[in-house]
């Protein structure tokens, strides 16, 4: 636990009552008296640290864990069972001096009042975490140019597209320059570009305060971009921890090859396991290590018109992993 | 403490800015409030009248100065937060609220206070236009006066503290309306929102002194008009001290271990 290190996990855990009741009408009627529950373990025992600066992808499918761990590493849970520190705090005792230095954004829940403008919920967040006037003014003004957010301020929060809002509650977020942030499926929801907008955002955010950054996110491309550290996360459990282009050849041990050809599908079958065909396009899987040589013996036994080779999207890689 | 006063000065304002996007709705909530004194007023004043003037003493110009001053008080010590904790624990709401380096019960203490100094420009010609029309009678003293503000103060910080930890019952139970149910009929009888506790029956009286509700309401009331003797001041101020700390203790444990269930369910 030196400080070398901004978040230490070590053996964390969550394990939520659940209450529970099968369906109809006498089930119902026991559970008045007694009511069953059971016991879901979210959080398995994990385990990680994170040096400053790092930004790191936190993967996993819906349920995997990864929300519950940020909600303890930001304090908003106890754990059942390990330790976490963040920045030398236990998260959950929830001092000032802790919260005053760690943002959460997530996706769906609102920092910001809705019926009024976000500028004034900024004032108040100044207030709050006493930011001094001149550093406000300078924070707002950096955040107001990185996320180009001059004529949202002034518009109540409601009247905002999903992508504008997303932009104001990231800037109310930094507003206190947090060194550590976390930041629960941060694009959700939103279009293309305004993804691309976080995702630049969120990198020279990192860049420039050397904040330590824990992303959780749906879309692939936000951890691509941002993060050479993936954690992924499965079950509760940690299947894996380092770095992206590890995991795509750890996971992916395939290549695709699409090939068009007006030979008979079946015809195709000894060359590999047949993904998809449709109208003389035929994709096929083919195991990394024997790419060339099934290439080779494709060109010369059919008649093929066009080929390309891929490695499968990591999307897909990690699918296999969980399935 | 100045970095707490910078917090509510920002925070009145922004609940000042959100007030004023609801006008419509923060009149018509305020008429409820008006109407339902002066209704009572009428009821006890007719009974008065049909009774030869008086009812166990109380004049029909004592009954207008009693709902008039309670038509204040109620205003200054009302809260509605409780309403909206069912929604701030089943939704989430709670968690951003926590993630803030402060008490979330700071909030709603400043948008509280906010709603109430805006009411004031609406409630205080209300009870003036009211004054004419019923005639109240009472002989307010200066003495009556600072007692009936230091009661104030203290009756709103009970009821606010009382009803925050009300509204935290929602940690522990999906009922909320029902619990809620169970309040109202208490605050109705037993704070003086009917009429005078004095005119109800002796056990009224009794469980009416040993729960929270009339030091919210009808003891300041009663100070100002003068109607407690000196004994009765001093067992009124003990036990709204009593209720402060009681009501602050109960706050501070259900807070704290509505957290850890909040917790454990998936906040």
């Amino acid at each position: 636990m030196g400080h070398s290190c901004v978040i230490d996990v070590c053996d964390l855990g969550k394990h939520y009552t659940v209450s529970r009741r099968d369906a109809g009408l006498k089930a119902a009627l026991r559970s008045v008296v007694r009511r069953a529950t059971s016991e879901v373990v979210a959080v398995d025992g994990i385990t990680f640290h994170l040096a400053p600066g790092e930004i790191v992808g936190f993967l996993g499918s819906n349920g995997a864990g990864k929300t519950t761990t940020l909600k303890m590493l930001a304090g908003l849970l106890y754990p059942t069972t390990g330790t976490a520190m963040v920045l030398d705090y236990v998260p959950w005792r929830r001092e000032r001096a802790f919260l005053q230095q760690i943002a959460l954004v997530m996706g769906q829940r609102n920092q910001l009042q809705w019926d009024i403008p976000a500028i004034d919920s900024f004032v108040l967040n100044q207030a709050i975490y006493r930011i001094d006037p001149s550093a406000y003014r300078r924070t707002l003004g950096e955040l107001t140019d990185l996320l180009d957010l001059g004529p949202l301020l002034t518009k109540p929060v409601r009247t905002l597209s999903l992508g504008e809002r997303m932009k104001c509650e990231l800037a109310a977020a930094l507003l206190h320059r947090p060194r550590v942030l976390f930041l629960d499926e941060p694009t959700i929801g939103l279009d293309v570009t305004s993804q691309r907008r976080i995702r630049t955002f969120i990198a020279e955010y990192n860049r420039r305060n050397e904040a330590t950054v824990l992303l959780t996110s749906h879309y692939m491309a936000d951890v691509e971009a941002l993060s050479r550290r993936v954690i992924l996360i499965h079950r509760g459990q940690i299947l894996f921890d380092g770095n992206l282009r590890e995991l795509a050849q750890r996971f992916s041990s395939y290549k695709t090859l699409t090939v068009q050809t007006p030979d008979a599908v079946s015809s195709l079958a000894s060359f590999g396991e047949i993904i998809s065909a449709e109208e003389g396009q035929v994709k096929l899987r083919v195991p990394k290590a024997a790419t060339a040589s099934v290439v080779q013996r494709l060109l010369e036994e059919c008649a093929i018109s066009d080929l390309t080779i891929e490695d499968p999207p990591i999307e897909q890689a990690i699918e296999q992993v969980f399935a | 403490m100045r970095a707490l006063l910078a917090v509510y000065r920002a925070q009145l304002k922004t609940s000042f800015l959100m007030y004023l996007q609801y006008r419509a709705s923060s009149v018509l909530w305020l008429l409820g409030m008006i109407l339902e004194p002066v209704i009572y007023l009428v009821v006890w004043s007719t009974i008065a009248r049909a009774n030869g003037w008086a009812v166990d003493g109380y004049g029909v110009g004592d009954f207008a100065s009693y709902f008039l001053v309670l038509l204040l008080v109620n205003h200054l010590t009302d809260n509605w937060v409780y309403y909206e904790f069912e929604e701030r624990v089943r939704q989430g709401l709670l968690s951003p609220l926590l993630l803030r380096p402060i008490h979330p019960i700071n909030a709603d203490v400043a948008q509280n206070l906010t709603y109430k100094w805006m009411m004031l420009v609406v409630m205080l010609p209300t009870a003036g236009v009211l004054a004419l029309v019923f005639h109240p009678t009472a002989h307010v003293t200066w003495l009556s006066l600072l007692l009936f503000f230091s009661s104030l103060v203290l009756a709103i910080a009970i009821r606010f503290l009382v009803e925050w930890s009300l509204g935290l019952t929602a940690f522990w139970t999906t009922q909320m309306s029902a619990v809620l149910q169970v309040y109202y009929v208490a605050l109705f009888f037993l704070s003086g929102q009917m009429g005078p506790l004095a005119l109800f029956p002796v056990p009224v009286e009794i469980l009416a002194l040993v729960l929270p509700f009339q030091w919210m309401l009808a003891f300041p009331v009663q100070l100002l008009l003068g109607q407690v003797d000196q004994r009765a001041i001093v067992l009124g101020l003990v036990a709204q001290a009593i209720w402060l700390c009681l009501s602050l203790a109960l706050m501070t444990v259900l807070w704290r271990h509505g957290l850890r269930r909040y917790s454990g369910t998936g906040a």
